[in-house]
């Protein structure tokens, strides 16, 4: 890979992520003064002062921009004022939670998905096919809060077979995996097909076919490492849905964790926690596009020979 | 020819009928069924929407016992569920008609802006497109809510920030390749001004790819106002939308399952039906896609 692909790539993801942190620290200032709502309105001038000189408000916006960077640098996203603790310690003590979610669901769409996916396009126009094509559109037409609300009626107040809120056991994990993973594996599943169907037409395809190359090795060899390209790239945008989901998801199925979190803070305005989650996502996502976009060169070596500069 | 054939685009033939897909002539028709309960919410629905009967709470639909006058059953303070559900979707379709309105026009114009102004304007809108595409839209609405508190005019402003994204990368990239297309050409040697040739010239000439966008994007906004809602922190009584139905209907599932219910099919159908008409009319506008 060579080194102007990667410079590029890096600049790009840097800023993007100053972009989001501007926007953060824009949208912070606008929304009012912090102290007022840290101490009250009755508080005394001399202690909103104090407090106003403490977090480094009395100074010029300039001079607070640069401080609001050396925070974030150095950990410091401020107090959340319903437990008086750090903000950013509050919301990675939330990370392994969702993380746990988030991945196992993940793997769900993955695994479930894409093979589904290809074995459709190989079996184009049977029931399998269309069983895919019917699975794919409800599941990108299903808001998952409701697909997680039937879960919970059938399975957990009509069967009785599985809890209906919490974390802790296996048990608890099937009905978010399933609502956070369903989504996915529609759009990969008919994104997979779709793009093995592409590879299919090829002339390659046709060529080993006349050579005498077996249909198994045919498939593994010429077509799966072709299809995988724009897969990838889709499997880099799953990343926000599955952000996005995880909110939805662990507020339905009272999943403790940094979804969870996110809408109890916006409720209670916790400012200081929902500022550390949204620097978190932001840092997250740039470092997965980045991650993508590697992966995507290395797969396609066309990408990073020639459209270094511009996308389109 | 026969001479009093009707003009040829109004007659319904049966060829002309076996273009739409039944899947799609269902489709449309539930569409239409729910624009019509919006627009008509007030006409249709038996009770007001806030009105109470706390002698019938948390009742089952009629056609499962419960009484003849609720259809679809009552909440817990008695509020019949189908007035209710006929202004959810009146409010969840108005706020995703102008959510996604307002991301349209803006977009489309900051596409047009970019394609025309070039350089550093253009690195400046493709960038935020950019940042728009990296973070997920909810994080942001959530954050943006939290941090300004939750206002009607807002909600409905986030929801256009929503998608905007989309037209303005289609519109630049479209705008870029279709003025160095004869037509364009020809009307700007003939001296006509970038406000005539964009407006009377290009835009009608890439508006079917913006208005199959405009059938992608719709069920997104519906789906994040319902979410939004669904959390509590979009639409705030005593208004009501189809999340927020379904949101508080969701601390009575044990006792009363239709309340969460009813909302929630039928914002499944709409985002499901509208899903299959997009698709319907990509493979029409764009034959290139057809069979994917």
């Amino acid at each position: 890979m060579n080194l102007r692909f990667v410079c590029i790539k890096l600049l790009r993801a840097l800023v993007t992520a100053l972009i989001v942190l501007t926007f953060v620290f824009v949208v912070l200032r606008l929304s009012g003064d912090p102290i007022e709502s840290l101490v009250g309105d009755e508080a005394p001038p001399d202690v909103i002062e104090y407090y106003r000189a403490k977090y480094g408000l009395d100074r010029p916006i300039h001079e607070q921009y640069v401080l609001y960077f050396q925070g974030i640098a150095r950990g410091d996203m401020g107090i959340s004022f319903k437990d008086q603790r750090d903000a950013l310690e509050v919301v990675l003590e939330r990370v392994p939670n969702t993380l746990q979610l988030g991945l196992v669901s993940f793997a769900f769409s993955l695994l479930f998905g894409i093979p589904l996916g290809i074995l459709a396009a190989l079996n184009r126009n049977t029931a399998l096919d269309r069983f895919t094509m019917g699975f794919a559109v409800f599941g990108y037409s299903i808001p998952n809060f409701f697909l997680g609300i039937i879960l919970i009626l059938g399975f957990a107040m009509w069967l009785r077979v599985l809890p209906s809120s919490g974390s802790g056991s296996l048990l608890h994990m099937i009905m978010p995996v399933i609502t956070l993973g369903t989504a996915g594996a529609g759009s990969l599943a008919r994104f997979a097909r779709s793009s093995m169907l592409e590879v299919l037409n090829k002339s390659y395809m046709r060529a080993a076919t006349a050579k005498g190359v077996p249909r198994l090795r045919r498939i593994a060899w010429h077509a799966l490492p072709n299809a995988a390209i724009p897969i990838v790239t889709i499997i880099g945008f799953r990343l926000g849905d599955l952000i996005a989901g995880s909110v939805v998801t662990e507020t339905v199925f009272a999943w403790p964790g940094v979804g969870r979190l996110l809408v109890t803070s916006v409720g209670s305005r916790d400012l200081a926690v929902v500022q550390a989650i949204l620097t978190l996502v932001a840092f997250t996502m740039v470092i997965a596009n980045l991650l993508v976009d590697f992966i995507y060169g290395w797969v396609d070596p066309r990408i990073r020979v020639s459209s270094t500069l511009e996308k389109d | 020819m026969a001479v009093e054939a009707a003009p040829r685009g109004l007659r319904v033939t049966p060829r002309k009928l076996a273009k739409y897909p039944p899947l799609v002539l269902i489709c449309i028709g539930f569409l239409g069924l729910v624009l019509f309960a919006a627009a008509f919410a007030d006409l249709v629905a038996p009770k007001p929407y806030t009105a109470q009967d706390l002698l019938n709470r948390l009742k089952p639909p009629s056609f499962l016992g419960g009484p003849a006058q609720y259809l679809f059953g009552t909440d817990e303070l008695g509020r019949d569920v189908l007035s209710r559900l006929l202004y959810g979707i009146r409010v969840s379709v108005l706020v995703a008609i102008l959510g996604t309105v307002i991301g349209a026009v803006v977009g489309t114009f900051l596409g047009f802006v970019a394609a025309h102004v070039r350089g550093i304007v253009e690195e400046t809108i493709m960038m935020m497109v950019d940042v728009q595409a990296a973070v997920p839209f909810l994080i942001i609405a959530l954050a943006v809510l939290a941090f300004f508190g939750n206002s009607l005019t807002l909600f409905i402003i986030i929801m256009g920030i929503n998608g905007w994204e989309n037209y303005a990368r289609l519109t630049r990239g479209m705008v870029l390749s279709a003025s160095t297309h004869g037509y364009a050409v020809a009307v700007r040697s003939l001296g006509a001004k970038p406000l005539r040739i964009y407006g009377r010239h290009i835009l009608p000439n890439i508006a079917s790819a913006l208005i199959v966008q405009f059938t992608l994007n719709f069920p997104s906004t519906i789906l994040l106002e319902t979410s939004l809602s669904f959390l509590g922190l979009g639409i705030q009584p005593p208004l009501t939308s189809l999340g927020q139905m379904l949101g508080a209907g969701r601390n009575h599932l044990i006792l009363a399952w239709w309340i969460a219910v009813v909302p929630g099919v039928t914002i499944f159908l709409t985002t499901l039906s509208i899903s299959i008409v997009g698709d319907w009319l990509r493979d029409r506008l764009d034959p290139t896609l057809r069979g994917r």
